[in-house]
């Protein structure tokens, strides 16, 4: 299992990259649509991304149920191989 | 349809000769060009045989910040561009929590383009080649459609009276400021953003365009490759720009105490049903888009004073079109060609020309045609040449043609 600090500062680099959003705001407990103001088109893309930087697979169903960036780094943790 | 004057208030360019319409104007006046070698390496790869193109004076990511930059074609930040400059120029602020300057139920827009968003399509299909679908963007349908630059500024200046983006080719720019007039004579808007944009300078599109037999080869000197009405010219020059202007009712206007540059007094639209690209010998769809629109306005042949004509540069398109105008109107208007300087803007060609052209009115002063050393004889008109020309003008057209026989005519008059 990988170390939560180490993916959230991963997670945090790839929503600076796609969505603009300064890698210190992206925090555990944000919302990414309601704090960080991302769309579902965005969501996409950092998924992708992140997938590919953690090894993880992210379906859409899974996807959908990430709302902070707490629940991203937890799944990702919990799913990476 | 009501007699609602349509009046200018707002103008906005990014273009090959400068970041602005004021730069673009000081660069047309001047007799600066455009054109330049392209400096990319596909030219030698694919064996092109055009390596010239007028490309931006100012990279569109000057403007816009990097994320929302890679969220857009490059036809739809040039669009986005424009229009920012044109509604602050207005004298309009943009929308916020606080409000809006115009009623969004009563603000349109009407930008058109040519072909849209092509280069990105190509991008993400070597993407879907390469590393397969995943990492296709899911922003490559509304990147590449065609209606994407009018609808990323309808969303920008939160605009709910309709969003259009004609598409007519080299014509586009023209027939968006044609529809946004008849969106406010209509009594359906009191204020329309309108114009065009095109920026997909690429190997395929300079490969199609050249196997076409449209493009000027003349290489190895691009500042006069574009040479409009000359005996030597040899085809257009493919460019990228955009145009846009507010165009709002004289009254909402005077009710705001806007400042007002002209009026579009007309427009003309007509098709020629003859040939895919080539245009009716008899020039009857050019003629007939012309008249139309001296008919609209109410005034006469001899009340226009200027043409900035389409003249592309090509053998036959020139000549044609010269022919239609003293068909049209009688060989007094004084005639410009303004893509000797700027390259043809295709579907930003006809907006940043009808600026141009309502500007020569504003100004009285007409730009000379580049690179027009000797005139073909079968051109039998006022071109100016050299120098610019000042003139008193009450009324101009500004021609707009296009690959399937579009042809638009926009007749501008003072306020």
């Amino acid at each position: 299992m990988a170390d939560k600090t180490e993916l959230l500062t991963g997670l945090a680099e790839i929503v600076e990259e796609v969505a603009g959003v300064a890698k210190d705001d992206v925090t555990a407990e944000k919302s990414f649509v309601d704090d960080l103001d991302i769309d579902s088109l965005s969501m996409v893309e950092i998924a992708v991304q992140a997938e590919d930087r953690f090894g993880v697979k992210i379906p859409d169903d899974e996807l959908a149920n990430l709302k902070t960036v707490g629940d991203a780094v937890d799944y990702v943790a919990a799913n990476s191989k | 349809m009501s007699n609602t004057d349509v009046v200018i208030t707002g103008i906005g360019a990014t273009t090959p000769l400068g970041p602005d319409v004021t730069s673009t104007w000081d660069g047309l006046l001047a007799g600066r060009s455009g054109v330049r070698a392209l400096e990319t390496d596909w030219a030698e790869t694919y064996d092109l045989p055009v390596r010239i193109g007028a490309t931006l004076a100012e990279e569109p990511t000057e403007k816009i910040p990097r994320v929302r930059a890679r969220r857009l074609d490059r036809c739809e930040q040039v669009a986005l561009i424009a229009a920012w400059q044109a509604w602050e120029d207005a004298g309009f602020a943009l929308p916020s929590d606080d409000g809006e300057d115009v009623e969004p139920e009563r603000l349109g827009v009407s930008i058109g383009t040519g072909i849209g968003g092509p280069v990105t399509l190509l991008e993400q299909d070597d993407n879907l080649e390469q590393h397969g679908m995943r990492k296709v963007s899911p922003l490559t349908v509304p990147m590449l459609m065609p209606n994407g630059p009018a609808a990323h500024v309808g969303i920008e200046l939160r605009a709910r009276a309709g969003v259009h983006s004609p598409a007519s080719a080299c014509a586009s720019g023209a027939e968006g400021i044609a529809k946004a007039f008849d969106m406010i004579r209509s009594g359906k808007a009191d204020v329309v953003v309108a114009g065009g944009a095109e920026a997909c300078i690429h190997p395929i599109t300079i490969a199609g365009f050249a196997q076409a037999r449209t493009v000027s080869t003349r290489n190895d000197d691009p500042e006069h490759a574009s040479r409009p009405f000359d005996v030597d010219r040899d085809g257009f020059v493919l460019g990228e720009g955009a145009g846009v202007v507010v165009l709002e009712s004289a009254a909402h206007a005077e009710a705001r105490g806007a400042r007002v540059y002209g009026k579009v007094a007309g427009t003309g639209i007509t098709s020629d049903a003859y040939h895919i690209t080539g245009n009716h010998p008899d020039g009857i769809g050019q003629i007939a888009a012309m008249r139309e629109a001296i008919e609209h306005a109410g005034i006469t042949a001899r009340d226009v004073g200027h043409v900035n004509a389409h003249a592309t540069s090509t053998v036959v398109g020139d000549v044609g079109e010269a022919a239609a105008i003293r068909a049209a109107l009688g060989d007094h208007p004084v005639v410009t060609a303004p893509k000797s300087a700027l390259g043809h803007l295709v579907g930003g060609a006809g907006a940043v020309e009808g600026i141009a052209t309502l500007l020569s009115i504003y100004h009285g002063i007409v730009p000379a045609t580049l690179n027009l050393g000797e005139l073909d004889p079968k051109v039998e008109l006022d071109v100016v040449a050299g120098e610019p020309r000042k003139v008193a003008l009450s009324a101009a057209i500004s021609n707009s043609f296009g690959f399937g026989g579009h042809n638009t005519a926009l007749l501008f008059t003072t306020a």
